[in-house]
């Protein structure tokens, strides 16, 4: 059986149809944990991707040649050796968001969202499709991790990204950027964007049910 | 038979493949990183003594000790890294004292994971300039209402513990530098 997905939309499904964050539920870890600030979601975000396009990539290269008995094992080695670049090479020449981030880090070896998009898709597709979605997945993950992180930081720091967005008159609220806040934000937007997704579809099979309709009346009538 | 070769041999390749990568990064990185870290303490050595030129490293087993000279290379005072326990995970400070151990010139919070938006604010300058100058003898205290003696300092709103974290820290390893500087260890 043949596919017949557009080259766009395999990049486009990511970032809303399946987001990670809200859709697949995947890495809710470093989604709670890191998003105390809109620059950390960021940053932690595309440290994720880079991993993510990068095992993508190699897994689908190497997909044909894995025995799957030992694929899961294959698949960890490979993520957690780019993880580990990318703690070296931050450490080495960006101490101030390694700092930031230090704990997380390694913790994307097991960040399901890369393992679950090598299980899912690069190890069934072409290399030039797994890259889009995980460069799609990733943009998905940027997205929640950066509303997250603003609403967070604006609510509990008045800031973003650095900048006074509110007056000194509002009182910030602490609770935001404790982990309650993260869960209270995070839980809200997911039913946002079910709540969404559901009344869309709900249009979609309406208008269907109207056609229907439609079609049989003008049966009846003819068949009168 | 032939699978568990295959099996075998895949996870071998791969695994000889990441280490290889592996070790010719660490081979650029580590240097870096060392650097780094060595620039970060450097730079903390001489913010706590602004006018500190140079230093030289104390031979010590308990604490980081680096006594720090002037330009005429006479010894100023000592910048010291404290460790310790803060409300929810470790504190390092870098503590700079004059060379009586009497004064704390300023503080510098080096690591910590409080509370963000609470605790981490021991790492603002409305928090840790109370040290500057601060009396360290008989021994540092805290007030929840504005410090009144040269000895006391003012713990922040709804982050008693971190505050009182610090004075403990900071008391607990002067003391332990004193018996050292007693010793003639200094």
């Amino acid at each position: 059986m043949k596919k017949k997905v557009t080259l766009w939309y395999e990049f486009f499904k990511g970032v809303w149809d399946i987001n990670p964050a809200f859709k697949q539920i995947l890495g809710t870890c470093p989604t709670l944990a890191v998003t105390v600030s809109a620059i950390n979601g960021i940053a932690m975000a595309l440290a994720t991707t880079f991993v993510l396009v990068f095992s993508s990539l190699i897994i689908s290269l190497v997909r044909k040649l894995i025995p799957s008995q030992v694929r899961i094992a294959a698949y960890i080695v490979i993520i957690a050796s780019f993880v580990t670049i990318v703690d070296m090479v931050m450490k080495a020449q960006f101490q101030e968001l390694s700092k930031a981030l230090g704990p997380f880090i390694p913790l994307i070896v097991v960040n399901c969202i890369i393992l679950g998009r090598a299980e899912a898709f690069a190890s069934k597709n072409t290399p030039f499709r797994s890259i889009l979605d995980a460069l799609g997945n990733g943009a998905g993950f940027l997205l929640a991790l950066f509303v997250i992180g603003g609403i967070r930081e604006i609510l509990g720091s008045r800031t973003i990204l650095g900048f006074q967005v509110l007056p000194n008159s509002y009182d910030p609220m602490i609770i935001m950027i404790l982990p309650a806040g993260a869960f209270l934000t995070y839980g809200l937007l997911m039913g946002f964007a079910n709540a969404y997704a559901i009344r869309k579809n709900r249009k979609a099979s309406e208008t269907n049910i109207f056609k229907y309709k439609l079609e049989r009346e003008k049966l009846n009538a003819t068949e009168v | 038979m032939k699978l568990m070769a295959h099996m075998i041999a895949t996870l071998a390749i791969i695994g000889i493949v990441s280490g290889g990568t592996l070790a010719v990064i660490n081979n650029w990185a580590e240097p870096l990183i060392a650097a780094n870290k060595k620039l970060v303490t450097e730079n903390a050595i001489f913010l706590v003594q602004p006018s500190g030129k140079s230093y030289e490293k104390v031979k010590s087993k308990e604490n980081e000790i680096y006594k720090v000279f002037d330009d005429n290379k006479e010894l100023i005072g000592y910048s010291i890294v404290f460790t310790g326990n803060g409300f929810q995970g470790a504190i390092r400070s870098m503590v700079g004292l004059d060379k009586e151990l009497k004064k704390i010139t300023s503080i510098e919070v080096l690591e910590q994971s409080e509370t963000p938006g609470l605790g981490t604010r021991i790492t603002e300058p409305s928090f840790k300039d109370q040290f500057n100058g601060l009396e360290t003898e008989p021994k540092i205290n805290w007030l929840k209402t504005p410090a009144e003696k040269p000895n006391e300092i003012m713990a922040i709103t709804g982050a008693t513990i971190s505050s009182k974290s610090i004075v403990a820290i900071l008391n607990e390893g002067i003391s332990k530098v004193r018996t050292l500087k007693e010793g003639g260890k200094l």
